[in-house]
């Protein structure tokens, strides 16, 4: 506890910070509205439940997209490093996609998919889809083929390679992959709200920005931000018990 | 010609999916709207590369990338190999980078639009702010994972401290340096196409963005085109600098 607390004095101290350069004019309150008031917006926006409406519309899209692509990447990345047909009919199509920005997809999915949930859902399904495969792909790869090998000499049975030795062998590679495909599913879910304006929390930003609501759009920023943190470091007290068997 | 007929044999899988697409445009499968054929989108780049349209909106695009990009290496690099070497400074530090690497940047972009205005500055310094986290992060861990030995070494043999930054910190972190700036520079590009699909304006995000309001399919489709086309480059742009500057460094001399 009290290490958590020197850790992230520093926030603390950036807070403070901020409250300062605001209250005493250094930069205008217009332009950056002090913590202090930001604090009190995202108290208004929690009571007048904007922020619950918008932020489960945003988070159940992106969790539905981050588990969708994380199932059909799992599969086509394990399909791609056990099978070479597979490989050699994904591989370049993976590669050329790999430097298109996929928020650029926005208009193309905008027109496919209208306006509502679906076309979000599916942009945040993309901007996962290649750190998962990559992610199975690289980490079946990289396990030692000596230890199916061994199982299968022992007599296991080729899905029980799979499960038993493949699996855990290859999770480190995997859950690294699977924390940058988080990363992008904040990015797609925020960006893909900004542009596609329904609701959301990408929306409220954009939203409160252009009524020039100033600290409620700071406020949800804040929420977006912490969201962000409190997954990845969820995300990585999961993989350390995932992994927990490693030395 | 073994080569070339090995890299087209490599390359057949998007052949194929280009002439499926194209089969299933002209058969009117679907409707050219939803998808327009590869031809019209072929078609389309070609207009635009010959209208100068592509090299308005390409140089635009990778102006404010390139700028950002360049502003979060000038920033950032200098910034990690502070983190790594003070105590204090990681200690200040820390948090705001593990705060700030998995949030999604773009939603500071409204506060960059009211802060620096809708031209070019804020553009470009949402890029550098979505880019510098990685190369703060990558420098930090290549000065932090430089060989203790090394630097005694040095330091027995009489270099002073800055000799020692210069002379086995700076080549020993180099690597690491540009692995920061090889996922940096996507994110730039990205970040550039994506502030101006929410701007608006010209530059391939911007031109996109008028493209799918105007329910022009081919229009947008060309512009993915494009817009990958203009990443591939760069990015093997950054690889073929990693390579050049790393000439000397036994990833790119396998037998010494």
């Amino acid at each position: 506890m009290v290490r958590a607390a020197y850790t992230y004095f520093p926030l603390v101290l950036l807070a403070l910070l901020w409250e300062v350069i605001s209250r005493s004019g250094v930069i205008s309150q217009d332009m950056l509205p002090p913590f202090s008031v930001v604090m009190r917006a995202l108290w208004g926006l929690i009571q007048s439940g904007d922020l619950l409406s918008n932020g489960t519309a945003s988070l159940t899209r992106a969790a539905i997209g981050f588990v969708l692509a994380v199932g059909v990447g799992a599969l086509l990345g394990a399909g791609m490093a056990l099978i070479p047909w597979v490989y050699r009919g994904i591989d370049p199509i993976v590669q050329i996609f790999y430097p298109l920005p996929k928020s650029a997809l926005i208009p193309l999915v905008l027109v496919w998919f209208g306006l509502g949930d679906t076309s979000k859902t599916f942009l945040v399904f993309l901007g996962c889809l290649q750190p998962a495969i990559l992610a199975t792909y690289n980490g079946l790869r990289g396990v030692d083929v000596l230890l199916g090998w061994s199982a299968r000499s022992l007599g296991a049975t080729r899905f029980q390679v799979v499960r038993e030795v493949m699996f855990p062998a290859a999770l480190p590679q995997l859950l690294t992959g699977l924390r940058t495909a988080l990363a992008f599913m904040f990015l797609l879910m925020v960006s893909s709200e900004l542009v596609i304006a329904t609701n959301g929390l990408g929306y409220l930003i954009g939203n409160f920005g252009d009524q020039g609501s100033y600290p409620e759009m700071f406020a949800t920023i804040l929420v977006v931000t912490a969201l962000g943190f409190l997954a990845d470091r969820g995300f990585l007290a999961l993989s350390d018990h995932l992994l927990r068997w490693r030395p | 010609m073994r080569e070339i007929l090995r890299w087209l044999a490599r390359l057949s899988p998007i052949f194929v999916l280009l002439l499926v697409w194209e089969a299933v445009a002209l058969a009117g499968l679907v409707k050219p709207f939803l998808l327009p054929a590869p031809h019209a989108v072929a078609g389309r780049v070609w207009h635009d590369l010959a209208s100068g349209q592509f090299a308005l909106n390409a140089s635009l695009t990778l102006y404010r990338a390139l700028v950002g990009f360049v502003l979060a290496c000038v920033i950032g690099v200098p910034a990690g190999i502070l983190i790594a070497s003070e105590r204090w400074v990681r200690w200040l530090a820390e948090p705001l980078i593990s705060v700030g690497f998995p949030m999604p940047k773009i939603a500071f972009l409204p506060v960059f639009m009211l802060w620096f205005g809708v031209y070019d500055l804020s553009k470009i310094v949402m890029v550098c702010f979505a880019a510098i986290f990685a190369v703060v992060a990558a420098a930090e861990a290549g000065t932090r994972g430089v060989d203790k030995f090394m630097l005694w070494s040095a330091r027995a043999m009489g270099a002073s401290r800055a000799d020692v930054f210069r002379e086995v910190v700076l080549p020993a972190a180099m690597p690491q340096f540009l692995t920061g700036m090889q996922i940096a520079l996507p994110v730039s590009l990205i970040t550039a196409v994506a502030a101006e699909m929410l701007m608006g304006g010209a530059g391939l995000g911007g031109a996109m963005l008028a493209a799918g309001n105007y329910a022009d399919s081919p229009g947008v489709f060309a512009g993915i085109v494009e817009t990958s086309v203009v990443g591939l480059v760069a990015v093997a742009g950054m690889t073929a600098l990693r390579r050049h500057l790393l000439r000397w460094h036994a990833e790119f001399n396998p037998r010494g």
